[in-house]
């Protein structure tokens, strides 16, 4: 899970946590678990809010403002697909084991499965989406492309992003960087090696370019 | 991004004759050349339309609830406080009418309910709710209340036959269906199948060494990034489907079976299909739940289901317990293969066995064969194929034996498969192979490795030892066949779109296919549109399985480019005033091969510019009679064993594939590298564990628990080597499948590396540090 431990980011987050939130709710996890969206009388002016019911948010992705109506129990990767039709972001395990929905949250890598909405305010999101430059590919997405580090594609935007995220902190890796960097993404069809030699060739390319992506 | 990445080739094939039969492709200028997928785009860039990425306006979300127990019958179900949760459309049970519905899962013969109220594995669908949100939906499926009456369970398939043991069909279905189990309350599934040719006795007695031993393997499960599911909606009583499979069609069959509606009436789409190896093959009873949901809601409806649920209810590739007694004569020569086997498809499907023994029939030159295979029925989820069904097992088996042989008569283990290489299919009555490039793979496998070298290496004290081992294989099917048919639009601007119903799971079917039509055609694969796996607008195609899907398709993809181009040719004629023969396609432009001035472009043919867009049509047609036509291959591997702690690193592997033509040389190495990542799951890590010994259930439901390959389990060192063999007699591109035997050999390659590393032979799926470390402690007792 290289690329997905917290490397101390946590307390340098900005926005609320998962576990201010709750507790400003007044809700704790297995509240909501046993309660089930069960009706509450909500204050406008109070800070508690019930499971199902939605709250506003805005959030930043890809450079853009999004305000929506959110459940405090959806993930970011729900979000991003169901509600802002963002479905380069892939959804698989959802629970924190594939990687799938792998995003940059200030630069680095997170499982958007892990992410539930009121810990996504405040903090700059990219999606694979936002590594194009209007239609054309990013660098990283087009090594992908010219190396074939993918067979059916499901887990590649969580490798790309995985990959972008690893490249921003550590520009020159090694191999076995680069395996730890990707080894927190599932790749059923088993496409690493081609994946590896994508990684390789991504950061060649920027090193001789002077750094820039 | 296309820029440089596609080119126009130098110079084309000739144009055949009018009727005449194509002849095969000779050298190739872009079939088999390393362009990038046509579709990387899309797959990169996020584009890409899944199913699971539908998003329609008005759609509801479902899910299923499922049976917690091994094995339990419905006392009663109450869904009204579900009922009236926010968010819910509909809750459906077997009370509900529109979901009284039959299920067959394998054939026709076992007919269950859509909704059991006998639940005969974990996972068995009891109920399903639609709701505004995945969230809702599952608030619903939790207020659904079941009093269940939990019954005796057997999960373990190698006491399925014990005196004592629950009977998975003792309870009945359906009132008044016809009990086609009753005589079978043993849980023995059909007749145990017997296969037989020689005479077993006399080839034991004729050989020098007999070695015998039992191997077993666990369950494999599919478990593909992108889970089972669909998006169902209807208009009227027209309902459309995207669904992630790897057969639109056979999805479409199934639904208007099930629903009672004409084939015209449900169209399935399937344009990207994130991962299926065998388990998206047919429909689930989640499509019909699903369009039942959207009916009853009258709104569309996505139901995708979750790790938890592709773990348990879609398929799995069944364990087996294998004997096998081999002899052998001093010179090499198998005079006796017995082999006996029992597997479980679970509670439902009949075979756990499927195809198990065809390599111990076909592999190697042996006239006295005799396979035993048995079938039990266990309260878990059914077997779905899985990439080369029944084949990594056996080849488990099987290939550990040959280096067993080898070592009781002191031979090169890569020798002794060559002593025994056959070319024809012994199994099929001794028929011909169209082609076989085993001898090469072997051979040309065993120089790229180093295998001479390797093997001579002196043994080390060292904690840390590395050994090497390898392992070869043959594909029943590979061959592909009729039916396809391909359609070719051919515009104005020399452009194409290509029409074919086929899927592309991922193998680079897309890529192959427009590379056909460019080695064809002469336009550039940038030039070619795609349009495939959707019922309403594609052609028939059967499921992209078997390692078919190029054997079938290229050679109607080809006949189709070449409709086009003799059509072309015949229009261009009357505008040059030449003969047809004198004519010949040179990328955009139609040349009289006598006098190059005499020459028309495309775009400036008259009968062209007038009708605008050409039609070419292709069909695939039939095999070779009395020929049989399969893929072969050898793989080899290094392995580093650490003796202080069980733990085994694979270093190195080389697969050599004799797939016939390569037609996509980058999509082809990815297929050969992903089908070893999934060998080393299977040989070292993979395997479902059920709790016999109380409650039947999966104890490792997860990817955390259980293990498939990461980027640390497989080796960044690894090799592909076409052995492009020369096929003229399988189809006119040459072709041969290759996504199954990818992964046929590998782990009895890993196995055959520790054995040579530390002198342990593992029999038993998965290698694992806990298992090696007490057989090397128990080695060294023994010789200590």
């Amino acid at each position: 899970m290289g690329t997905n431990k917290e490397n101390g980011s946590r307390s340098k987050r900005r926005g609320v946590s998962r576990r201010d939130f709750l507790s400003t709710t007044g809700l704790g996890i297995a509240g909501l678990a046993t309660r089930g969206p069960a009706q509450q009388e909500t204050d406008p002016d109070e800070a508690v809010v019930g499971a199902g019911q939605r709250i506003p948010v805005t959030l930043h992705i890809n450079g853009r403002k999004y305000r929506l109506l959110a459940e405090s129990r959806w993930s970011l990767g729900y979000v991003l697909r169901e509600e802002l039709g963002l479905t380069g972001t892939k959804l698989s395990c959802e629970r924190g084991e594939c990687g799938s929905c792998t995003v940059l949250i200030d630069g680095v890598p997170r499982y958007a499965c892990m992410v539930l909405v009121p810990e996504a305010v405040g903090v700059e999101i990219t999606t694979i989406e936002g590594l194009l430059n209007g239609e054309n590919l990013g660098d990283v997405q087009r090594a992908f492309a010219e190396n074939d580090a993918l067979q059916c594609g499901y887990c590649t935007p969580g490798q790309i992003m995985s990959v972008e995220g690893l490249l921003r902190t550590n520009p020159e890796p090694d191999l076995d960087q680069i395996r730890k960097g990707v080894s927190g993404n599932l790749c059923r069809c088993g496409a690493y090696v081609n994946i590896f030699k994508a990684a390789q060739k991504v950061s060649e390319e920027r090193l001789r370019s002077g750094g820039s992506a | 991004m296309k820029e440089g990445f596609y080119y126009l080739p130098p110079e084309l094939p000739q144009t055949p004759e009018p009727d005449q039969d194509q002849d095969p492709w000779g050298e190739t200028v872009i079939v088999g050349s390393p362009l990038p997928r046509v579709d990387a785009y899309e797959r990169v860039s996020g584009s890409a339309d899944y199913p699971s990425d539908v998003n329609l306006p008005g759609m509801l979300y479902g899910a299923i609830l499922r049976c917690p127990h091994a094995r339990a019958t419905i006392r009663e179900i109450d869904t009204s406080i579900a009922e009236k949760l926010p968010g819910v459309l509909s809750v459906i049970t077997s009370q509900t009418p529109e979901a009284d519905i039959g299920w067959h899962y394998e054939g026709d013969k076992l007919v269950a309910s859509l909704f059991d109220v006998h639940c005969r594995f974990e996972g068995e669908a009891v109920a399903a709710v639609a709701a505004e949100t995945p969230h809702q939906a599952h608030d619903a499926l939790r207020a659904i209340k079941i009093d269940y009456e939990v019954l005796p369970q057997v999960s373990d398939y190698r006491r399925a036959l014990d005196e004592g043991t629950p009977s998975v069909w003792e309870t009945r279905d359906r009132a008044g269906e016809p009990d086609f189990y009753d005589q079978e309350t043993d849980n023995r599934s059909g007749e145990s199948q017997i296969y037989e040719r020689g005479d077993l006795e006399t080839g034991f007695v004729e050989a020098d060494h007999i070695v015998e031993e039992t191997f077993s393997t666990e369950s494999q499960i599919h478990v593909p990034l992108e889970r089972h599911g669909c998006a169902a909606k209807w208009d009227g009583d027209k309902l459309t489907v995207w669904e992630s499979t790897q057969g639109v069609y056979s999805i479409q069959r199934r639904l208007a079976a099930t629903l009672n509606l004409p084939l015209s009436n449900v169209r399935v789409i399937c344009h990207f299909v994130g991962g299926a190896f065998g388990g998206k093959l047919q429909a689930g009873k989640y499509t019909v739940i699903a369009s039942i949901l959207a009916k009853l809601s009258g709104r569309p409806v996505k139901l995708f289901l979750s790790l938890e649920e592709s773990l348990l209810c879609v398929g799995n590739r069944p364990a087996n317990q294998m004997r096998l007694k081999a002899g052998v004569k001093n010179d090499g020569t198998i005079t006796a293969i017995e082999f006996e086997a029992l597997g479980s498809g679970g509670a439902y499907a009949g075979s756990g066995t499927g195809a198990l023994d065809w390599q111990i029939r076909d592999l190697y030159n042996c006239p006295n064969v005799r396979t035993t295979l048995h079938n039990v029925f266990i309260n878990a989820g059914d077997q779905r194929p899985m990439r080369a069904p029944g084949h990594p097992q056996c080849s488990w088996a099987l290939e550990q034996m040959m280096d067993q042989l080898a070592e009781a008569i002191d031979m090169d283990p890569v020798e002794l498969r060559l002593k025994n290489f056959t070319d024809v299919s012994q199994a099929r009555g001794n028929i011909p192979y169209t082609s076989t490039g085993l001898r090469e793979c072997l051979s040309e496998g065993a120089v790229a490795f180093g295998w001479k070298e390797a093997l001579s290496r002196q043994p080390s004290d060292d904690a840390v030892v590395r050994g090497v081992g390898m392992a070869s294989c043959l594909w029943v099917a590979g061959a592909g066949g009729p039916p396809s048919t391909v359609i070719l639009k051919y515009f104005v601007d020399g452009s194409v779109n290509l029409n074919m119903g086929a899927s592309d799971i991922g193998t680079g079917t897309k890529t192959v296919m427009a590379m056909v039509v460019a080695e064809e055609l002469g336009v550039a694969v940038d030039r070619i549109q795609i349009e495939h796996a959707d019922t309403g607008t594609t052609q028939y195609a059967t499921s992209s399985g078997g390692s078919k899907t190029v054997p079938t398709e290229s050679p109607a993809v080809r006949a189709a480019a070449i409709d086009c181009k003799n059509q072309l040719v015949a229009l261009a004629a009357k505008d040059l005033d030449l003969p047809i023969d004198r004519l010949e396609l040179r990328g955009e432009v139609v040349v009289d091969i006598q006098d190059e001035e005499k020459k028309v472009a495309v775009s400036g043919i008259e009968g062209l510019r007038r009708q605008q867009v050409l039609v070419g049509v292709g069909y695939r047609g039939p095999n070779p009679d009395g020929k049989a036509t399969c893929p072969f291959a050898a793989q080899f591997c290094e392995v580093e064993v650490n003796k202080r702690t069980g733990e085994v690193t694979v270093v190195r592997f080389v697969g050599a594939h004799d797939s016939g033509r390569v037609m996509s040389r980058l999509t082809y190495d990815n297929q050969v590298y992903g089908g070893i990542t999934m060998g080393i799951g299977f040989g070292m890590t993979e395997r479902r564990v059920l709790d016999h010994q109380r409650t039947g259930k999966m104890t490792n439901l997860s990817w955390h628990d259980y293990k498939i390959p990461t980027a640390l389990d497989v080796p960044a060192d690894m090799t592909s080597l076409p052995i492009d063999t020369i096929d003229i007699e399988c189809n006119t591109t040459g072709a041969k499948g290759l996504g199954e035997p990818v992964t046929i050999p590998t782990a009895a390659a890993i196995a055959n590396a520790v054995y040579n590393a530390v002198g342990v032979r593992v029999t038993d799926t998965p290698i694992n540090p806990t298992q090696l470390l007490e057989m090397i402690a128990q080695a060294n007792q023994e010789t200590g």
